[in-house]
């Protein structure tokens, strides 16, 4: 009898418990969402309002934009190139060998020029505006420009947003034309597909809605990136577990590319949806 | 009681979780004059300074700077009252990924509309006065503590604040350093007129730059005295401080000259 009671109100307990912790995690989760919304808005406002400073959105631009572009050429080459193989191989087995301009093209411009692009930018400019955002904070250089009434958004958030949105589309521009001439290498020069047809099929099938596609992704994609990767610096000091010195930055670091990366896959299937 | 109180904190209450650090603190700071804050380490005393600045939101209780309640203003009303503060963080807080020039140019180059060649100007002049020199183009990370502390002090200075504050000016430092720190202060503000509000644990020495002592103790102010009043108070929990800090001699030869 007195054993049920027992594990009975063991039971309860170790329910509740598990309840409460649903509860606060489930709490945290909408306040940091909240907390990341509202950060948007606010870097939004400060990027369109003025004054205007060119010389930081340029600097932003070269470590976001310039910096990458060795990594986009390199990828770009190589997604290409794999494109222009599997593309021969399929095609072949229906005698369409000459479409493969068309479907390296269209495959990349579409979807693997802006995917791609997003993925490695998150990798290489995401998670080191995170750290050192987070940093900032983390070292109370944030506080210091606050007290100065420097407005933070303003000052170093607003720059990364409007650079990572100018990059993006520039950097997967350069990523299709790089994935296109690595279809080509493969394609024309390695299988011998015929050159005229490879052009041919490319330029009459691409359209200019597949290039608006790709160009309204990567905008967006740049946004995701800028928005994810600095909120979470930003608030590093309000992340669960605590989010101090460096090996809460580092953590948060992780997490904020693990989210960007997810959000723009997630994102790419909605805007395709829309768009397609 | 004189009411040119420049800034008020009112039953100030914070917790973290359930650990409650501040418990009902009331405080004021007279414009124009020197509130010294002394009290052992984790008494809350940074914590009070960043919510006079508005970098945290107490649980309970007002923070009124000119008047103002500091958390129940707009974004810009906010701004423009901490276009008055200049600010020595504990840690300094210099941007790391700037030069010291660029880390005291950069709030003239945000809030005024001066020319580059005007900054460069004033630029130079007050780390001249701070006596830093031939550091203009190192990094924060390449200078030591005791310059931190002083381009620091440059930045918070440059614009010719009204209220500053002072988190530990001098901590870290050695003697002749924390000497020269209080002239520079010394002079700052006579030149500047600022009201200062100084948190350090260099007792006694700090007394002689204070025109007001608050003691934290176990989360609440335990007075507001002048320097003399202080070390004569028969409050045993100041009577403790100033045993311990400045040694029974020190205080029983002050009752004698009394
Ligand atoms: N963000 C925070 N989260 C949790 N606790 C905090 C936080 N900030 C401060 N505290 C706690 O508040 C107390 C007061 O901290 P504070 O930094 O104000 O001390 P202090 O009086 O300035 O000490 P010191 O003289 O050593 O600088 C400490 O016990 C600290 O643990
Ligand atoms: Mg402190």
């Amino acid at each position: 009898m007195s054993l049920n009671k027992i594990n009975l109100n063991f039971l309860t307990e170790r329910i509740l418990n598990f309840f409460e912790k649903i509860g606060d995690l489930f709490i945290y989760y909408l306040e940091q969402g909240g907390r990341m919304v509202i950060f948007l808005l606010y870097s939004l406002y400060a990027s369109i309002r003025p004054p205007y400073k060119i010389a930081p959105v340029i600097k932003q631009i070269f470590v976001i934009g310039a910096l990458s572009i060795f990594v986009i050429v390199f990828t770009g080459l190589f997604s290409g190139m794999v494109l222009g193989l599997q593309g021969h191989n399929t095609l072949k087995k229906f005698g369409a060998e000459g479409l493969l301009g068309s479907a390296v093209a269209l495959s990349l411009i579409r979807e693997l020029g802006p995917v791609l692009t997003a993925l490695m930018v998150t990798g290489r400019a995401g998670s080191a505006i995170c750290a050192e955002i987070g940093i900032m904070r983390n070292s109370e250089q944030i506080d210091a420009l606050e007290c100065m009434a420097i407005d933070p958004y303003k000052f170093i958030i607003a720059p990364k947003f409007i650079a990572a949105i100018i990059s993006l589309p520039l950097l997967t521009a350069i990523f299709d034309v790089v994935g296109i001439l690595g279809g080509y290498l493969v394609g024309v020069g390695l299988l011998g597909t015929n050159e005229g047809a490879f052009f041919n099929t490319m330029i009459s099938d691409v359209k200019f809605a597949d290039i608006y596609m790709g160009l309204v992704k990567s905008v967006f994609f740049g946004l995701i990136i800028a928005w994810i990767c600095s909120s979470m610096g930003y608030f590093v000091h309000m992340a669960r577990n605590g989010g101090f010195g460096a090996e809460g930055v580092s953590r948060v670091t992780t997490n904020a590319v693990v989210l960007s990366s997810v959000s723009v896959l997630v994102f790419d299937y909605f805007i395709t949806s829309m768009l397609i | 009681m004189d009411d040119n109180y420049i800034i008020k904190l009112v039953n100030v209450e914070k917790s973290f979780g359930s650990q409650k650090i501040l418990k009902g603190l009331n405080l004021s700071v007279v414009e124009g004059k020197t509130s010294v804050i002394v009290g052992g380490s984790g008494q809350g005393k940074s914590l009070t300074i960043k919510h006079i600045l508005g970098l945290m939101k107490p649980t309970n209780g007002q923070v009124l700077v000119y008047d103002k309640d500091i958390n129940g203003i707009s974004k810009k009303e906010l701004k423009e009252i901490r276009s008055n503060f200049g600010v020595l963080f504990q840690n300094s807080a210099l941007f790391d990924s700037m030069t010291i020039y660029d880390n005291v140019a950069l709030p003239l180059r945000e809030r005024t509309k001066m020319s580059e060649a005007e900054i460069k100007d004033t630029v130079n002049e007050y780390l001249e006065l701070m006596e830093v020199r031939g550091a203009n183009d190192k990094y924060p990370a390449q200078i030591s503590g005791g310059m931190k502390k002083r381009v620091g002090l440059a930045r918070a200075l440059v614009l010719k604040p009204k209220i500053m504050f002072f988190d530990e000016p001098t901590t870290g430092l050695d003697v002749a350093m924390s000497n020269e720190i209080y002239r520079i202060f010394f002079r700052t503000q006579a030149k500047l007129g600022y009201t200062a509000i100084i948190v350090s644990h260099d007792v006694p020495k700090i007394f002689k730059l204070a025109d007001y002592v608050l003691l934290f103790h176990d989360g609440i102010v335990e007075d507001n005295l002048t320097p003399e009043e202080f070390q004569l108070s028969d409050k045993p929990v100041i009577r403790k401080f100033v045993e311990t800090t400045m040694g029974r001699l020190y205080s029983s030869e002050m009752e004698d000259i009394q």
